[in-house]
């Protein structure tokens, strides 16, 4: 596709998850300060749309993923949250 | 439009469900063992899971000219109880006969633990026991990519095990190309939040080419479509890709990696 079909094809839903994810951390920032370590992982990655490159999906997903190798002892829980905690932990 | 559906969970649908696919072309469903939402107390449970897809529903999925085919196997949310699993997998021989299990599945890892790790290469062994076909469940969102890692370790590592009959499932931006350079197949879900878009998983083939990768709905009794899969054809067609070429991803593609299980026959073979 040229980008001129991009456009044409994506740039008003695009749009629309644009304003969502403004309106989205509006609402975060009348809340107060971040709650936990989800709100500063998103921060982080939101700062990956700006920047070079074309493989911004991948690097959005990796910032938001567990990078370490080994199995964890256990699972207490069946669920993911979104983000792994240790990234921002601090 | 013809496609097939390569991994739903129609246990958890309505019938209407069945009625809609058969409408938008779907000739064949493959259902893998899944996690019903909740823990199941005793392996019998699992027995009765087991026959409800190679008895029930096969037959519920006739009625609308669907064929209907399973995979057996024990999902990692449900790994972390060891003798539990081992209970549940020694059932599992006893089904593989009936004429639409096509191998294991979904099997693989959810928090990447170490019980679910060590049940994940219980039922890998199965499988190359048995000469079976694997499917695999990768992690959700943040765990996807450390379980992606670790599943393809395992099954690296187990030497009877031949890449090509080996679909990791639930792949996207960040773990396809890992996947594929394996020589694996790799399955893209279609979920509304979590997984991958139609727009995205047209990205990724556009990206990384047709071969071995297909697409899935994964529908479930979570958020989910059973129409995912012609709606992402749909969208290639409004990028302009031709008609072969969308029938070789929703079609020819599932076709080529389950007829390397020889009960995989539709009625218009």
């Amino acid at each position: 596709m040229t980008q001129q079909q991009v456009l044409d094809l994506y740039f008003l839903e695009a749009r629309h998850q644009l304003v969502e994810i403004a309106a989205f951390l509006d609402r975060m920032e009348r809340s107060g300060p971040p709650a936990d370590f989800r709100a500063r992982a998103f921060a982080e990655a939101v700062k990956i749309l700006d920047g070079p490159g074309s493989n911004k999906a991948r690097e959005v997903l990796l910032a938001f993923s567990d990078p370490t190798p080994e199995p964890i002892a256990a699972a207490t829980t069946k669920a993911a949250c979104g983000t792994w905690p240790g990234r921002t932990e601090t | 439009m013809r496609y097939i559906e390569p991994h739903a969970h129609m246990v958890s649908r309505v019938t209407d469900d069945y009625e809609r696919m058969a409408l938008a072309g779907c000739e064949a469903v493959c259902e893998p063992a899944f996690w019903a939402g909740f823990d199941r107390s005793s392996a019998a449970g699992f027995y009765d899971y087991f026959s409800q897809l190679t008895d029930h529903e096969p037959k519920r999925a006739a009625k609308y000219g669907v064929k209907h085919f399973t995979w057996l196997g024990l999902n990692s949310k449900e790994a972390e109880d060891v003798k539990l699993a081992e209970e549940v997998i020694g059932l599992i021989p006893q089904f593989l006969d009936r004429p639409n299990v096509l191998g294991i599945g979904e099997i693989g890892l959810n928090k990447n633990s170490r019980n679910e790790l060590r049940v994940l290469e219980m039922q890998v062994d199965l499988a190359a026991r048995h000469g079976q076909l694997i499917l695999v469940h990768t992690p959700h969102l943040e765990d996807k990519l450390k379980g992606t890692r670790l599943i393809l370790d395992v099954l690296k590592n187990d030497r009877r095990i031949r890449p090509e009959r080996v679909i990791i499932d639930h792949v996207e931006e960040h773990t396809v190309e890992m996947v594929l350079a394996a020589g694996m197949w790799a399955g893209m879900t279609l979920y509304p939040e979590t997984k991958c878009t139609p727009a995205r998983a047209v990205d990724i083939l556009e990206r990384y080419g047709r071969e071995r990768l297909w697409l899935n709905s994964a529908c479930d009794w979570g958020r989910s479509d059973p129409l995912a899969v012609p709606k992402t054809a749909l969208e290639m067609k409004k990028r302009g890709h031709p008609a072969a070429v969308v029938d070789q991803v929703v079609y020819q593609n599932p076709m080529e990696f389950l007829q390397q299980c020889p009960k995989f026959i539709l009625p218009s073979d």
